[in-house]
């Protein structure tokens, strides 16, 4: 499955600015909860991990469970300190793992 | 047109989906209740849970259980002395408890964070936030589904 994500950062913000980040993957997040109408168990496969990495350091990490919705949206904020790269990386189940990055320029 | 033999399988799933709920344990409710404490105290140890500084906005009302927008908003100075390590989302009805832990920093700016999660049943929503001096802080929302995530297997 080709691996969709988004990620949606300001291009550019004053220094010390809070910004706000939001992050959208394309994932069924498979609960492992549910049934095939025989009745067999449908195997979980969701994303179980997200980090985003700030010019190589990192600044948010998430956990994610079966009850986050399908194509998750994550959204948190950080300050903006330099001018840089913004790395996102999605981990999950069967091997699943997706990467976007986008660059900000901090005046 | 459905054959004789087509009719009788399909009439024969129609009866094994209720005998399949019939079979559900009628203590679900209470290993619910006693997954949600484990959970919680999962996160929060043998720390003090106190209430307030912690914003949960979700909808009271949920007409589709499957995406639900919440938010989680910390009030703290997101400093590098005083600022939310983890924000953890629980909810009472779930399979799970867990919807979703997010670790920050002070390099967050602020304490808020975004998503959307599946609610099984009405029920309560809970978000906890872990500051950095130790202290756990909550905020408990109670939220009416109508129509739930997972239903179709009557797992609530």
């Amino acid at each position: 499955m080709a691996a969709r994500v988004v990620v949606s950062v300001p291009p550019s913000a004053k220094r010390g600015e809070v910004i706000e980040i939001k992050t959208l993957a394309s994932h069924t997040m498979e609960t492992g909860f549910r049934h095939t109408q025989t009745g067999e168990l449908i195997p979980r496969d969701i994303i179980t991990q997200f980090v985003c990495a700030y010019n190589g350091v990192e600044i948010f990490r998430a956990e994610l469970f079966p009850a986050v919705a399908a194509n998750p949206l994550i959204t948190f904020t950080t300050v903006a300190t330099e001018s840089g790269t913004l790395e996102f990386k999605w981990t999950g189940d069967n091997g699943y793992s997706a990467a976007q990055s986008a660059s900000i320029t901090v005046t | 047109m459905t054959s004789r033999r087509q009719f009788l399988a399909l009439a024969g799933g129609a009866l094994a989906a209720p005998a399949a709920m019939a079979q559900l344990d009628p203590n679900i409710a209470v290993k619910r209740r006693v997954a949600l404490q484990n959970a919680i105290h999962k996160v929060v140890g043998e720390a003090e849970l106190k209430t307030g500084k912690v914003k949960l906005d979700i909808p009271p009302l949920i007409d589709n259980g499957n995406a639900v927008p919440l938010t989680v908003t910390v009030d703290s100075p997101m400093t590098a002395a005083e600022h939310v390590k983890a924000i953890h989302v629980l909810t009472e009805k779930n399979p799970q408890p867990f919807v979703l832990a997010a670790h920050l920093g002070p390099r967050a700016g602020a304490a808020r964070i975004s998503t959307r999660a599946r609610i099984a049943d009405t029920g309560q929503v809970i978000a906890i936030a872990e500051l950095s001096d130790g202290s756990f802080w909550s905020h408990t929302v109670s939220v009416i589904v109508t129509l739930s995530a997972c239903l179709e297997d009557g797992l609530i």
